[in-house]
This record gives structure tokens, C-alpha cells and sequence, in this order.
């Protein structure tokens, strides 16, 4: 079978070659009569205006007819701003590039070649040049300044009451740490006490991870500004979370962060969108890994009491490895188990000090 | 005008009997071990546009993948063996190696050593007037060690590990732990030395294009007349002279922290469940590093294409290039400010935001004088008398390129915008349009426009226009629907989108663009065949072709080493008078003194006139003294 494609493929090629060579010689015997200088020249001058008209029509249709499909709906305060001063520079930059397309390639078919014109000698214009030198370093300095605004705001430090969560890229899946609800402060980490059961490096000497607990969807509340504290563990990730707007790499060695407000419930997006299986979703946009595609974390908004509802009904790390308690020093293991909701009494027993040590052994 | 006519055909004749006897030395040192500038730019010319093929091919495995999701591969088995998995799926780990791999052969073997290396050496002894570059040897050096550096890139794609595959900016952690991924095992080890190699074959073919640059100029070349192809080619040397070792440097570091336990990008990680013990590092001053030339790097690339089109452009409007000044200017100031553009690739990497600031706001600066350089195409067509060669038609192409995709940059650049679009195929669509597609097309420009220089013969006209027209339109059929999915989000590097609900569309999108890309790389082998064809059946080229004024024109139609059989031509013009008013002739080359031109001069040159006999005069008194 492939043979006859193959074959077939060949035969075609062959043909081709002939026609080619058969045009060729055609070309040779017609061409000892002179003819016009330059064959079929303005042909390409009409193509290439043709191909301008044709491509801007489809270009406009298409983002008209499409625009909902390419146009996420945005979820956060800056989303807003930012979408803005897309949309601004869209209108200016479609505005040039239809303008200076259409111009150019009108050009060239006006001024096709033309054996009884000659060109016209205009080597240079100063006020020509200054003109278009000064006016898109206008506009740009416009733009600039607007974005410049806008990225100070995005930038700048979180404040003190933003909801911290910590997200940590690994190869090939996220993970939250939230601050508990006791302390509402992340406990320390070390990439160095990473094991098999703690995947955060939960420092236990530090009295702030013992209420810490992990969660395998972010959740977020409406309308309160959230400070995400990112890291990784393995190689560069990037955390990118499409509806909010939001990209920030995650890097090993160091903490990077990004702040924002989410504006729309999971519920009120599955209203607007009219898609009642709606989820907002975080991707991964720094290649990592064969799993690089694969890094979806789900992302659910709740109202800002169901969030402090889902927040405390969650267990706490170290309720959920009590293990892990030999590694809190003994003079914080009281203020660990009631901080992370072990029963002090039903563990007692667990905690001697003879079976400590056995553990620790 | 017919004697004239007769008297070149009889020039062609001559110099093709002698042509065979011409080069003394051996088939060694007439082709391979060649000192001679214009065989070393063919042999950039073929190695690029064998790693063009390559990485073309490459680009449209992958596009299979992402346009025809779970369409059955098995068929590629018997090339591609066990990187098409047992269901007929490219294995994902491969995918990314493709990527990677088409990305580092693009930018450095095809536009940078394939475009520079072939155009570089080509026209800059021939258009300043100079037997051949300051140094034969070292240009020598610089193919071979160009060809060491492919022959190891090559090799690297045949391992059973896989080639490098941690995508052309080979970010550490990803790229410095073997664990982390196969192809950063032995594969990165062979970029790494394939891309060293590769720096020495810039370095050495860049310090010889300034010096000839500076030093080689025949008598009256002097910087202001120029042909823009030279002051593009002189700037790009300099960037990548300035900017090359910068890469080189942050190589050996990932050398030592992939192979010697130094901690320079490599901090707090565990991976494989093990904690390393490297730690202080960051992967941050490795992105500095690298996009300290990697932003160059795309000067690098355009510059020289953009010096090609304003050749070809003011040669077949028939008119002089406009604002020639303004063109030297924007490239000036285009090179200058590429060194201080490089972090806005990096505004989301977790760089202090402030960085950020000062980044966009140098970006959009740079924005201007590129700007500058379409506007000044655009009206140099304006009035002009266009032929439609096929190297005009790629110029033209090459502009709407430049536009298309310099106009995205202007979102990218903001860095508030740029959160959003960072790492979606908004960036993929804005660089092959500004820097792929528009520096590829200078490049066949240029090759069609040079060929008869080259080979002595033409290139079929026909099908270089079928050619331009098939690839022209692919070309925006790959690119152009790439900006919706970007906007959409879509992350670039992935397999597949389908673990997403938020990417799980556009996949007619994807299939169209998929084909197009099939298309548009199925046009490239009409023009291999045209090539190869014509090298050896070709038309005969006479002497000037595209009736231009620059200096190469004015050497034999096949130049032996040296390019001039005589003396080498004095220069007494820029190389852009075209359809001056008055001239006889719609052209002037600059080897026409103004003293023979008086119909046409400008009253400015008729003051250079005088000028011109007392240099004529220091001539001949050299000439006694002799």
C-alpha cells in the first residue's frame, strides 16, 4: 500500500519536473521574439492588494464572528485593568497595522512597474521623519505610562489582612498550603525535611506549621484580596490562573508572589458563562517536564463565609500525620496536638515517652 | 545597446572557459578547506539550508501532534522508532524535544550562522571593495568550527535519551538535572558543546566582518556611501561580538553546576525524593544571562535581513532607499538599546517588579526606531517603478512580517499586559512573524537576489514567484490564528490542551494551522529544487541582472578569489541613485564618477567633482613614484 503512495508520489513529482522543463524549453523558443520587459509583473502588484483586502475582511469577521471564544471572561479586580489596556492597544495597534498594510500594498500595486513612468527621486524628508518618529513615540510613551500604573499597582506589597496561600510547583502537580485557622501564619519550611508523607518540608520546631493544612484545590474567596506565596520544589513552574489574569513563575530557592482580588464566585461564573460545569482552572506555563501539559489544578471562589466555613472544616497536616508529632520538640507537643486538632487525651497515650523514642529511633 | 549586450555575452563565455582553470590548488582547497569568502558563504549557505529542512520538519511533527491529537503516528515508526509510542502517539518527552530542537536550529544554525555566516561573508568584501575578509583564514576557521558545532547537534539528535528538550532557553533547574528529564541528560550535555563551538564560529566570523568592515573599504567607500546591507551586517557583528560571550558564560557556569556540584543556578531543590545539596544558587541570573544575548540574539537575526530588503527594495522600486540616514540611524539605535531590552522576558520569573518598570518602558523605546525602519520601506515603494522579482516579492513579504508581528510586541513589551499573555501563543505568533518568518524571508530574499553572483547563473523566475506565493500565505496562516489562541490563554510548550476545560477549544484552529504549516514546508522543496536546479542548469546571469548600482555587480559574473581581475574599482557615490532626474539611465552605479554624470548631479556634487580629480591626481603621482 505505502508502496503504490510512494510510487504514486514520485510519478507526480516526476510530472511535475516534465512540465517544468517542457515550460522551460517553450519559454526558450518564445523568448527570441522580444516581448515586454518584464512578464506578468503586475500581476503581483493586484496579489498582493488583493491579499491585504481579502486578509483584513477575514481578519475582522473572524475576531467579530469569535470574539467569545477567544475572550476569557475576567474574575479579578486588576483582570479588569489590565484587559483594558489590552483592548486600548488592540484598537491603536489594528488601526496602524490596517492602515500601513492597506497603504503599502496599494503602493504596490499603483506603482507597478510601468516602462513609460520613472520613478520618482525622493531619497529623503526630514519633516516626513520626524513626523512618524515623534508620533508612535508619543503613543507609546501614552501606553507606557497607563501600563506602567497599572503594573505598580499589581506589584506592589500585599497588605497585611490579604488571605496568604502558598502554592508549590512539583513535577507534575500543584499543591496549596493554607496558614490555618488558629494563627492564620504559614509555618517555616525546609526543602531539606521534604520526605515521602511531608511534601511541604513542614519545619515541626516552628509553632505556626501546626495548624497548616494542604488542600488539592485552591480555593478562594469572593471579593477579599488573596496573596499567593509561590514556590517550587523540582525545576521552574508558573503558576497562570487564565480568569484572574494571573501569572507568576515558581522558582526553587525562592519565594515569589502575586497578589489580586477575586471578583466572581465559581457560582456567579457558571451564571454568566450559562455553563453549569464551569471551573476556573490553573495551568502550568513554564516548561517543566514530560508532564508539563498535564499540571491542572482546579480553582474554586467561594463566598467569603462558605470560604472561612471550607477553611475550618479542614484538618490540619499534622492531624492528618500524627506521626510527624515526634519531630515537634517536646515542649511544643501540647501546643501542636491543640493547635492542629489532634485530642490531647485520645493521644496521650500515642505520645510516651518510650514509644517517642522507638519512633525517633 | 546591442554591441553592449554582445560584447557581455562574449564576457560570459570568456570567463566560463577560464572558470575551471581559474583556482590553482586541489578539489580540498577550492571547496572544503576554502580561504576564499565567497565559497565559505556557500558553504553556510547549504549547511543552513540543510538545518532549515530539519528544523522545518520538526516544526510540522509537531504541529501533527497538536493540530491531528490521537491521529495515528505508527506509520513514522520506521523513522522515528520509539519516540512514537506503541498506540501511534509521539512520546511526550519527545514532543518537547522537537520543540527545544526546532527552536535552537532556527535561531542559531539557520538565521544566525545560515543568514549572517552565508550573507556576512558574501556581500561585505564584495560591496566595500575588498579582495576577500581581513582574515581568509580565521573566516575559514569559523564554517569549520560551525560545521564541528553541527555535526554534535546533529549526533545529539540521534540519542536514545533524546536531544536537549528542556525548550531553546534551556532554564535550569530543568536543564541542569539529568532527573529531571531524559533529554537533559546526555542531550544537554551535547548542546552545550555544540553551542560553545558555535560561539567561537560567531566570535571568529564576527570580529572578521568589523574589520573588514573598518579597514577594507576601496578608495571613496567611505561610511556614509555604504550599501545599507553593510551597515546591517556590521551592527549584527557587533552585537553578537558584545553579546555572544555573555551566553558563553552562562553555559560554563551550567556546565559546572550540571557536571562539577557548583550551585550557580541551583538552589533548595528536591527532586526524585531527594533533597540536593546544592544551595545559594538562583535560576534567575541564569534567565539574566541568557537573555542578555538572547535578546541581541534577535537582532542578530532581523538586522541582516533588514539590511537585505533595503537593498532589494530601493533596486527594484527603482528608486533610492528613503531616509538612508534614518535607516543607519534606527539600526544604530536599534543595536544599541538590544542590550537593555533583555529582562522583559522575564517580567512574571519572579524578577523585582521594579526591574519590570524600567524594562517596558525600554522595550516600547525600542519600538520607534523599528517603527522608522517600515515607514521608510513603505515610501520608498511609494512612487517607485516595482519589478517583481521573486526577490522583491520576499522583501515586501518580509515587511508586512516585520509589521505584523512588531506590532504584538507592543503588548508583550507592557508588562502589565504581558502577564496575561507571557508563555501563550500570543508570544509564539509575535516572534515567528517579527523574527522567524521575517528573517527567513530576508534570507531567501537574499538568496534569490544573490544567486546569479553566487553561481553565475539565474534562478527560475516562475517558480521563486509560486514559491513566494505558496509560502507567503502559509506563512500567515500559521501565524496569524496563533495570536487568538494566545489571547485564549493557551500556554505554549504543551502536548495537548485536553486536561484543561478552559483550553479545551480551538481545535479547528489547530488543524487549519497544522495544515498550513504542512504546506508552507511542502513550497520550501520548490525551492530546493529551483536551487539546485539552477546551480547547475540555471539560466546564464549577465552581469547585473537587476541593473544595481552596488560594487558587486561591477566584478567578473564569475569572480575568482580577489573578485576583481584588476584593480579594484573606485567608489564615487552612494548606491542608491535610482532614476535620478536627468540621468540617462534609471540607475548609477557607484563606480560612476559625478564628473561623467554632470546631466544628473545635484548642485552639492558638482563640488565633489573637484574632489574627485585631485584624488585622481594623488593617484597617478603614486603611480610615478612606483
Amino acid at each position: 500500500m505505502s508502496l503504490i503512495i510512494g510510487l504514486g508520489v514520485i510519478l507526480v513529482l516526476f510530472i511535475l519536473y516534465l512540465i517544468f522543463r517542457i515550460g522551460n524549453l517553450v519559454g526558450l523558443v518564445k523568448g527570441t521574439k522580444k516581448e515586454e520587459e518584464h512578464p506578468g509583473n503586475n500581476v503581483h502588484g493586484l496579489l498582493f492588494l488583493l491579499f491585504c483586502v481579502v486578509g483584513l475582511a477575514a481578519f475582522v469577521w473572524y475576531s467579530y464572528v469569535n470574539f467569545d471564544r477567544y475572550v476569557l471572561p475576567i474574575a479579578s479586580e486588576h483582570g479588569a485593568l489590565t484587559d483594558h489596556l489590552f483592548w486600548i492597544t488592540m484598537v491603536i495597534t489594528v488601526v496602524a497595522f490596517g492602515l500601513i498594510s492597506l497603504v503599502m500594498f496599494w503602493f504596490t500595486f499603483k506603482y507597478s512597474y510601468d516602462p513609460k513612468r520613472k520613478a520618482t527621486f525622493f531619497p529623503d524628508s526630514h519633516k516626513l521623519e520626524i513626523i512618524w518618529t515623534i508620533i508612535p513615540a508619543i503613543v507609546l510613551a501614552l501606553l507606557i505610562f497607563r501600563g506602567l500604573r497599572v503594573w505598580n499597582d499589581i506589584t506592589a506589597p500585599a497588605s497585611e489582612q490579604a488571605e496568604v496561600i502558598e502554592l508549590i510547583g512539583q513535577q507534575f502537580a500543584w499543591t496549596a498550603r493554607y496558614p490555618g485557622v488558629k494563627d492564620n501564619q504559614l509555618g517555616e519550611v525546609n526543602y531539606k525535611m521534604i520526605d515521602a508523607v511531608n511534601e511541604f518540608g513542614l519545619d515541626l520546631s516552628d509553632k505556626n506549621s501546626f495548624d497548616d493544612f494542604k488542600s488539592l484545590e485552591l480555593h478562594l474567596p469572593k471579593g477579599k484580596e488573596v496573596h499567593l506565596k509561590i514556590r517550587a520544589k523540582d525545576v521552574l513552574h508558573s503558576v497562570f490562573l487564565p480568569h484572574f489574569r494571573v501569572k507568576m513563575d515558581a522558582v526553587p530557592g525562592m519565594y515569589t508572589n502575586f497578589k489580586f482580588v477575586p471578583t466572581k464566585s465559581t457560582a456567579d461564573m457558571r451564571a454568566e458563562t450559562g455553563n453549569p460545569d464551569f471551573n476556573y482552572e490553573m495551568a502550568c506555563t513554564e516548561i517543566c517536564g514530560k508532564g508539563h501539559f498535564s499540571m491542572r489544578f482546579l480553582v474554586v471562589v467561594d463566598e467569603p463565609e462558605d470560604f472561612e466555613k471550607w477553611k475550618a472544616s479542614q484538618e490540619s497536616w499534622l492531624k492528618q500525620n500524627p506521626d510527624y508529632l515526634v519531630k515537634v520538640p517536646a515542649a511544643l507537643r501540647e501546643v501542636a496536638m491543640i493547635k492542629s486538632g489532634i485530642p490531647v487525651e485520645s493521644n496521650t497515650g500515642a505520645s510516651t515517652p518510650t514509644q517517642t523514642v522507638s519512633i525517633s529511633n | 545597446m546591442a554591441t553592449v549586450d554582445i560584447h557581455k555575452q562574449e564576457d560570459v563565455h570568456h570567463h566560463d572557459d577560464h572558470d575551471h582553470e581559474h583556482g590553482h590548488g586541489n578539489f580540498w582547497t577550492n571547496y572544503i578547506f576554502c580561504q576564499d569568502h565567497k565559497v565559505i558563504a556557500k558553504q553556510f549557505l547549504i549547511t543552513g539550508m540543510f538545518w532549515a529542512l530539519i528544523g522545518g520538519v520538526m516544526s510540522v511533527l509537531f504541529r501533527l501532534q497538536l493540530g491531528f491529537p490521537g491521529a495515528n503516528l505508527s506509520w513514522l515508526k520506521p523513522v522515528l522508532g520509539g519516540w512514537i509510542t506503541d498506540t501511534g502517539q509521539i512520546d511526550t518527552e519527545f514532543y518537547l524535544a522537537l520543540v527545544t530542537m526546532h527552536g535552537t536550529i532556527m535561531v542559531f544554525f539557520v538565521l544566525t550562522a545560515g543568514l549572517s555566516g552565508t550573507f556576512s561573508n558574501f556581500l561585505i568584501p564584495l560591496q566595500v571593495g575588498a579582495r576577500d575578509m581581513a582574515s581568509g583564514f580565521m573566516n575559514m576557521l569559523s564554517y569549520w568550527f560551525f560545521f564541528l558545532s553541527s555535526v554534535i547537534m546533529f549526533t545529539s539528535i540521534f540519542l536514545s535519551t533524546g536531544p536537549a528538550s528542556g525548550g531553546w532557553t534551556i532554564y535550569p533547574p530543568l536543564s541542569a538535572l539529568p532527573q529531571a528529564m531524559s533529554g537533559s541528560g546526555l542531550g544537554m550535555t551535547l548542546w552545550l558543546v555544540a553551542m560553545a563551538l558555535f560561539i567561537v564560529s560567531s566570535l571568529l566570523g564576527g570580529i572578521n566582518y568589523i574589520t573588514t568592515v573598518i579597514n577594507m573599504r576601496t578608495k571613496g567607500m567611505s561610511f556614509s556611501r555604504l550599501p545599507l546591507t553593510i551597515w546591517a551586517f556590521f551592527f549584527t557583528a557587533i552585537i553578537g561580538v558584545l553579546s555572544f560571550p555573555v551566553l558563553f558564560a552562562a553555559a560554563l557556569l551550567l556546565i559546572f553546576d550540571r557536571s562539577f556540584g557548583t550551585s550557580f543556578y541551583l538552589s533548595d531543590i528536591y527532586i526524585n525524593g531527594e533533597a540536593l545539596p546544592n544551595q545559594g544558587g538562583s535560576p534567575i541570573l541564569f534567565q539574566h544571562l541568557f537573555w542578555f544575548l538572547g535578546h541581541p540574539e534577535v537582532y542578530i537575526v532581523i538586522l541582516p535581513s533588514l539590511g537585505i530588503t533595503s537593498e532589494i527594495i530601493a533596486t527594484n522600486s527603482r528608486k533610492p532607499i528613503f531616509g538612508y540616514k534614518a535607516m543607519v540611524g534606527s539600526i544604530l539605535f536599534i543595536t544599541i538599546l538590544s542590550f537593555v531590552v533583555w529582562a522583559h522576558h522575564m517580567f512574571v520569573t519572579g524578577m523585582n517588579p521594579f526591574l519590570g518598570s524600567i524594562f517596558t518602558l525600554l522595550t516600547l523605546i525600542i519600538a520607534v526606531p523599528s517603527a522608522v525602519k517600515i515607514f521608510n520601506y513603505v515610501t520608498t515603494l511609494w512612487k517607485g517603478n516595482i519589478i517583481f522579482t521573486p526577490a522583491m516579492l520576499f522583501s515586501i513579504g518580509l515587511v508586512s512580517f516585520f509589521l505584523s508581528g512588531g506590532i504584538t510586541g507592543i503588548f508583550l513589551g507592557n508588562s502589565a499586559v504581558d502577564i496575561q499573555l507571557h508563555d501563550t501563543y500570543f508570544v509564539v505568533a509575535h516572534f515567528h512573524l517579527v523574527m522567524g518568518s521575517a528573517s527567513f524571508f530576508g534570507m531567501l530574499a537574499g538568496v534569490y537576489h544573490w544567486f546569479p553572483k553566487m553561481f553565475g547563473r539565474m534562478m527560475d523566475d516562475r517558480l521563486g514567484k509560486i514559491h513566494f506565493w505558496i509560502t507567503f500565505i502559509g506563512v500567515y496562516l500559521v501565524f496569524f490564528p496563533m495570536h487568538y489562541i494566545g489571547i485564549a490563554g493557551f500556554p505554549r510548550r504543551y502536548y495537548s490542551w485536553t486536561n484543561f476545560e478552559t483550553f479545551n477549544s480551538f481545535a479547528d484552529l489547530n488543524m487549519l494551522v497544522s495544515a498550513a504549516a504542512i504546506l508552507t514546508l511542502a513550497a520550501q522543496f520548490i525551492f530546493l529544487f529551483n536551487f539546485f536546479y539552477s546551480v547547475f542548469r540555471g539560466k546564464k546571469a549577465t552581469s547585473n541582472p537587476w541593473k544595481s548600482n552596488s560594487l558587486e555587480w561591477t566584478t567578473p559574473i564569475h569572480p575568482g578569489h580577489g573578485n576583481w581581475p584588476g584593480e579594484i574599482p573606485t567608489v564615487y557615490r552612494w548606491p542608491y541613485d535610482y532614476s535620478k532626474p536627468g540621468a540617462k539611465d534609471d540607475y548609477i552605479p557607484q563606480t560612476v564618477p559625478y564628473s561623467e554624470t554632470p546631466e544628473s548631479n545635484l548642485p552639492h556634487e558638482n563640488d565633489l567633482i573637484k574632489l574627485e580629480m585631485e584624488d585622481n591626481d594623488a593617484i597617478v603621482v603614486e603611480g610615478n613614484k612606483h
